[in-house]
């Protein structure tokens, strides 16, 4: 069963994700779901998408740059960023340039390799949803937001570094 | 009394005492070992500024503290459950590495932060105790100006990370690939040539990099150093960022930043992408230089994941323009710093309280003219100081049968007892390996000498032959692909003559043990590096390299050799520049004047 923790809590998951997408004919095939849709995916199949009867969101992989999506990103109620491995870092930098560069205001959702000693520096970087990975323990999750007190940098959570606030 | 604390003493180590808070009482005259002080003072540390009888200092106030003790808890509950088996090894790896732990040949290496290599008595006292407690009594200088210990147990990490805390220190981020210890010239702040102190730059990098979410896995490790004085001794343009203190327009001090320097495998000078900024806008361009290389540096192979590469595949023209576009959106954001915080991080590195004191002192001149052994260490070890009546000295650690770097709990005693003594309470740890008493009263400094002696650290090789930078080598490193220490003991035991080696003159040596590059062999004058050569351990040597302001790396002199015939080789190199060298003309100066040849034929001759 997925574990999303979304806001601090546990929360139901109402999305679908599309992992791997051919064509467009997936679409037919699931009815009527919230789908979170490979980012390429979407390039390739804006006019199917838009006559899907159901949510559609979109997932980028590390490799790819939210600089990309352009104008229609503030449509979107959630963009997915993948954490191929954990220990790939570049997906903390495309979802603090939603924030900032981009003032995107919806969900953030961390995909993927997604575990619990991560979660503090995510949430920093603007993600407010993780999509855990299935063996992590949810509880033990839920700590994780509070592993520091504060930091030094300015961040989505903390807008103003210490040295403005000490 | 700090906030919080009612007077009791709770706990004792290595002389210091803590109370309930979890402070230490630095400022307790009076140590016993049963855990009871008297006149107890449990330090505040929202008291600003430090008092000017110690060295200048960065002293942590409550958000540094909390920040420290946060980590402290996070990463116990991390070696917990790695210890009980619910963290696997491999996402174990990561989170040790960030605390400076790894595994090593024959047991866990604890890597301790010395922030741009300062260190107080208190923290010298710290690390001893360490040494004694941890580990088998000794620890190691590294060329970044840290410190390491190569025996401690993984389940006493956590406490001695806490046991670090107490005496604001740590080992975040000194290993893994995130940002590590940003470090500086030993002689930052006392130097005569110096344009600004770039220690308050060094702390607002420190605080910045410390913890920062976006940048805790970047493609590889990533290493910053700053520059203020005229003569370069950090090795500044060999960093993944070199910052320099400079002129800018209208006499205004800004920064000069160079981007893609490094060692390991592919050997690079830094090039310059921020010809000239502004003071405040310090932290905004090294964040936009951070995004561009965590997004576009290659992570598809661990060799070509150092900013370097980037910075060469793209061009630096290219790579500056990325720069750019990302400075631009952040470039006056919240992170912009402003004058206050700038002034208060200066505030920490004001002067101590320097005595009014004349140059060349008749205590001094008198025991320069009748002892010849201190007038060769005045000679070799110090160096001149910005204040008159004042001397920077330094503390070799390179005697001869003594791994390059290694200091035991007992000497670390010795220079904390000294630093107290002679130099307000502080040294500071060079990225030669050596250590700095920054200032000394010139005329005590027979007295600083005779107490140096008495503890085997008196050597007066500095910037000669057989002040070697050495790795830790194939004895204890798992990367090694050979020992380095043997190789160094070798040399110096076959230039041990201190009249041949003053007359051989400035000439430094570097090895390492493999082409990560720990020993910097790059950049020295001869470079050693230790290959393998199916299996055998064999030394290939490099020529012509240096650190210094003109950086330039090191070319291979030819095939490699067996251990036993590097002293040999070193002689042949070093009669080669007797030769040829024309008069007061330092090694690396005749060297770039007859170039790589006649050494090689020296070298490589054969033998009838």
């Amino acid at each position: 069963m997925p574990k999303l923790i979304k806001d601090g809590a546990l929360t139901p998951d109402r999305w679908t994700v599309l992992k791997e997408a051919s064509g467009p004919e997936v679409l037919r095939a699931l009815p009527g779901k919230n789908l979170i849709v490979p980012f390429k995916f979407w390039k390739n199949y804006q006019a199917e998408l838009k006559d899907y009867a159901g949510g559609v969101a979109i997932w980028l992989d590390s490799d790819e740059n939210v600089a990309d999506i352009g104008e229609p990103l503030h449509a979107f109620a959630l963009i997915a960023l993948n954490f191929p491995k954990f220990s790939d870092g570049r997906s903390y930098t495309n979802a603090r340039a939603l924030r900032e560069h981009f003032k995107y205001q919806g969900e953030i959702r961390a995909m993927g390799d997604v575990l619990r000693d991560q979660l503090y520096y995510m949430s920093r970087c603007g993600f407010n949803a993780f999509d855990l990975r299935h063996d992590q323990d949810e509880n033990l999750c839920l700590q994780a937001f509070s592993d520091f007190k504060t930091g030094y940098q300015a961040t989505i959570t903390e807008p103003l570094p210490l040295f403005r606030r000490r | 009394m700090g906030p919080g604390c009612d007077g009791a003493t709770i706990g004792s180590e290595s002389g210091i005492g803590y109370c309930a808070t979890g402070r230490a009482q630095f400022d307790c005259p009076v140590r016993t070992f049963s855990g009871q002080l008297t006149n107890h003072n449990c330090i505040d540390y929202n008291r600003t500024p430090p008092e000017k009888t110690f060295a200048p200092m960065y002293r942590y106030d409550n958000y540094d503290h909390q920040m420290l003790a946060d980590r402290v808890a996070q990463f116990r509950d991390q070696t917990n459950r790695f210890l009980s088996g619910k963290l696997e090894d491999s996402e174990f790896l990561p989170l040790r590495l960030q605390n400076g732990l790894y595994i090593q040949r024959l047991a866990p290496m604890l890597r301790i932060a010395v922030p741009y290599g300062l260190l107080s008595s208190t923290q010298l006292r710290k690390l001893a105790h360490i040494a004694r407690y941890y580990d088998k009594g000794y620890g190691h200088f590294t060329t970044r100006q840290n410190i390491q210990f190569n025996w401690p147990q993984l389940e006493d990490v956590p406490d001695i990370l806490a046991h670090l805390a107490e005496v604001e220190m740590h080992a975040i981020q000194t290993s893994g690939n995130c940002i590590r210890n940003t470090t500086t010239d030993q002689f930052a702040g006392v130097a005569p040539d110096e344009l600004e102190d770039a220690r308050p730059y060094c702390e607002i990098i420190r605080q910045w990099s410390t913890f920062h979410p976006e940048f805790a896995f970047l493609p590889r490790k990533f290493k910053i150093a700053v520059c203020g004085t005229k003569i370069d001794q950090a090795a500044t343009q060999v960093h993944d960022i070199g910052v320099y203190l400079v002129k800018g327009p209208a006499e205004t001090i800004g920064f000069r930043i160079l981007a893609g320097g490094g060692l390991g495998r592919t050997p690079v000078i830094g090039q310059e992408v921020f010809k000239f900024v502004e003071k405040q806008h310090l932290l905004t361009a090294l964040e936009a230089i951070l995004r561009v290389y965590n997004r576009e540096g290659r992570r598809d192979n661990k060799y070509k994941a150092r900013i370097k590469i980037l910075v060469k595949e793209l061009g630096v023209a290219e790579f500056t323009t990325k720069v750019m576009a990302e400075w631009a959106v952040i470039k006056d954001s919240a992170l912009t710093l402003t004058d206050a915080e700038i002034a208060r991080c200066k505030g920490f590195f004001t002067d101590p309280n320097y005595a009014d004191l004349s140059n060349e002192p008749a205590e001094l001149t008198r025991h320069l003219q009748a002892n010849i052994l201190f007038a060769n260490w005045y000679e070799q070890n110090v160096r001149p100081h910005k204040m008159t009546g004042y001397a920077i000295a330094t503390v070799s650690f390179k005697e001869t049968g003594v791994a390059p770097g290694d200091v035991t709990d007992r000497q670390l005693e010795h220079l904390a007892a000294l630093a107290e003594s002679y130099s307000f309470g502080e040294v500071r740890v060079s990225h030669h390996q050596n250590i700095v008493l920054a200032d000394v009263r010139q005329d005590q400094l027979f007295t600083l000498w005779q107490a140096l002696s008495s503890q085997a650290l008196a050597s007066h090789n500095l910037g000669l032959l057989t002040d070697i930078i050495c790795c830790p080598g194939g004895d204890f490193c798992a990367l090694a692909n050979a020992k380095s220490i043997p190789i160094a003991e070798a040399v110096q035991r076959r230039f041990s003559d201190l009249t041949e080696l003053k007359n051989i003159g400035q000439m430094n040596l570097n090895i390492s043990g493999c082409m990560n590059a720990c020993g910097h062999h790059h950049v020295g004058n001869i470079g050693i590096l230790g290959v393998d050569k199916k299996g055998e351990e064999y030394y290939q040597i490099s020529l012509g390299g240096s650190s210094k302001n003109e950086a330039s790396l090191g070319k291979i002199i030819g095939p490699s050799f067996a251990q036993e015939e590097i002293p040999d080789v070193v002689e042949k190199i070093v009669n080669v520049y007797k030769a040829q060298r024309e008069p007061g003309e330092k090694f690396i100066d005749t060297y770039n004047r007859i170039g790589i040849d006649p050494f090689k034929e020296s070298v490589y001759a054969k033998v009838d």
